[in-house]
C-alpha cells in the first residue's frame, strides 16, 4: 500500500467520519463544524483526482460561503441543542431510517459484489474489476482541445475555462441567471418577512 | 493511486449519499436537514469527478461546476426561507410545521 492510497484511505474516514458526526451531533454548531470537516475532506478527494480547480472551488464555496451562511443563520436564529422534545416522532423516523440503512446495505453490497465479479464482462471493457490492481487511471495530458464532442480531462483551470465557455455556454448562462434569481429571491423573502413583522 | 480503483470513489460517494439521505430522514432540525442535503450533493459529486478522472473526460467535472452553482443557489433561498418561517412561527423544527393538520 503506497502513499496516495494511504491518502485516499484518510480523506475517505475524514469525510465519512465528518458527515457521520454531523448527522448525530446534538449542537448545530457542532454540526456545522463537522460538516466543514467532511467537506474539506470531499475536496482533498478531489485533489487524489487531479481536479484541482474543483477542490479549490469546494474549499471556497462550500466551506468558505455555504457553512458560513449556514453558521450565521444558526447564530441568527440562536437554536440551541435539539433535546427535548426530541421523543416526539421518534418511531417513524427510526423505522425511516431503518429503511434507509437497509437500501444503503444493500446497494452497497450490490457496488461491493459488483466489483468482484469479472465473468460478465468481456475483456475490453473489464478496466475495472477482476484484480483492481490492474486498473489504470488514464494518464493526463495537459491539452485543452476537444476530442470530438467531448473534453478531455485536465487539471488545468484552461481546460475548465474552455469547456464552460465553448461547449456549456448556454448551461453557464443559465447558472448566472439561477443565481440572479436566488440572489432576487431572497431579497424578496427577506423584506417581505420584514414588513410583516414591523406591520 | 495503484491499488484505487473507481469503485473504491464510487462505494465512498454512495455511502457520502447514504449518510446524507439518512440525516435528512432522522433529523428533525430544518438547518439540519440541508445540511445533510449538501452531504447527499458532495456524494454525486465525488462519484461524477471520479467517473470523470477515470473516463478522461472533462465533461463530469463541469458538471459538478453546475451543481454546486444550484447547491449554493438553494442554500441561500432555503436559509431565507428558514429565517421568515422561523418569524412566523418561532421553531424550525420540522414537528411544528403542521399548518395542514397532523
Amino acid at each position: 500500500m503506497s502513499g496516495p492510497d494511504l491518502l485516499f484511505y484518510f480523506f475517505a474516514t475524514l469525510s465519512l467520519g465528518g458527515g457521520l458526526l454531523m448527522v448525530f451531533s446534538r449542537h448545530p454548531v457542532s454540526a456545522a463544524l463537522f460538516m466543514i470537516v467532511s467537506l474539506v475532506g470531499v475536496a482533498s478527494l478531489f485533489v487524489l483526482l487531479d481536479a484541482f480547480f474543483l477542490a479549490i472551488l469546494q474549499v471556497l464555496v462550500y466551506a468558505g460561503a455555504v457553512m458560513v451562511l449556514f453558521l450565521f443563520i444558526i447564530m441568527l436564529l440562536d437554536v440551541g441543542p435539539s433535546g427535548a422534545k426530541a421523543s416526539k416522532v421518534k418511531l417513524l423516523s427510526g423505522v425511516a431510517g431503518l429503511i434507509s440503512v437497509g437500501l444503503l446495505v444493500v446497494l452497497l453490497l450490490d457496488l461491493g459484489l459488483g466489483s468482484m465479479d469479472c465473468s460478465e464482462c468481456s475483456a475490453e471493457n473489464c478496466d475495472a474489476c477482476g484484480e483492481s490492481a490492474a486498473f489504470a487511471w488514464p494518464e493526463i495530458r495537459d491539452e485543452t482541445a476537444a476530442n470530438g464532442n467531448s473534453l478531455i480531462f485536465s487539471p488545468s483551470v484552461k481546460a475548465f475555462g474552455f469547456g464552460l465557455l465553448a461547449k456549456y455556454m448556454l448551461p453557464l448562462q443559465v447558472a448566472g441567471f439561477l443565481l440572479l434569481a436566488a440572489m432576487v429571491g431572497v431579497i424578496i423573502l427577506s423584506k417581505k418577512s420584514t414588513a410583516e413583522g414591523e406591520g | 493511486m495503484n491499488t484505487i480503483t473507481p469503485h473504491h470513489f464510487l462505494i465512498l460517494a454512495f455511502l457520502l449519499f447514504g449518510v446524507g439521505f439518512l440525516g435528512v430522514v432522522i433529523r428533525r432540525n430544518v438547518l439540519l436537514v440541508l445540511m445533510s442535503l449538501e452531504l447527499m450533493l458532495n456524494g454525486i459529486n465525488v462519484a461524477l469527478v471520479a467517473f470523470s478522472r477515470a473516463g478522461a473526460n472533462l465533461d463530469g467535472s463541469i458538471f459538478v461546476f453546475f451543481i454546486m452553482t444550484v447547491a449554493a443557489a438553494e442554500v441561500s433561498v432555503g436559509l431565507a426561507l428558514l429565517v421568515a418561517l422561523y418569524k412566523k412561527r418561532k421553531s424550525i423544527f420540522t414537528e411544528d410545521m403542521n399548518l395542514l393538520g397532523n
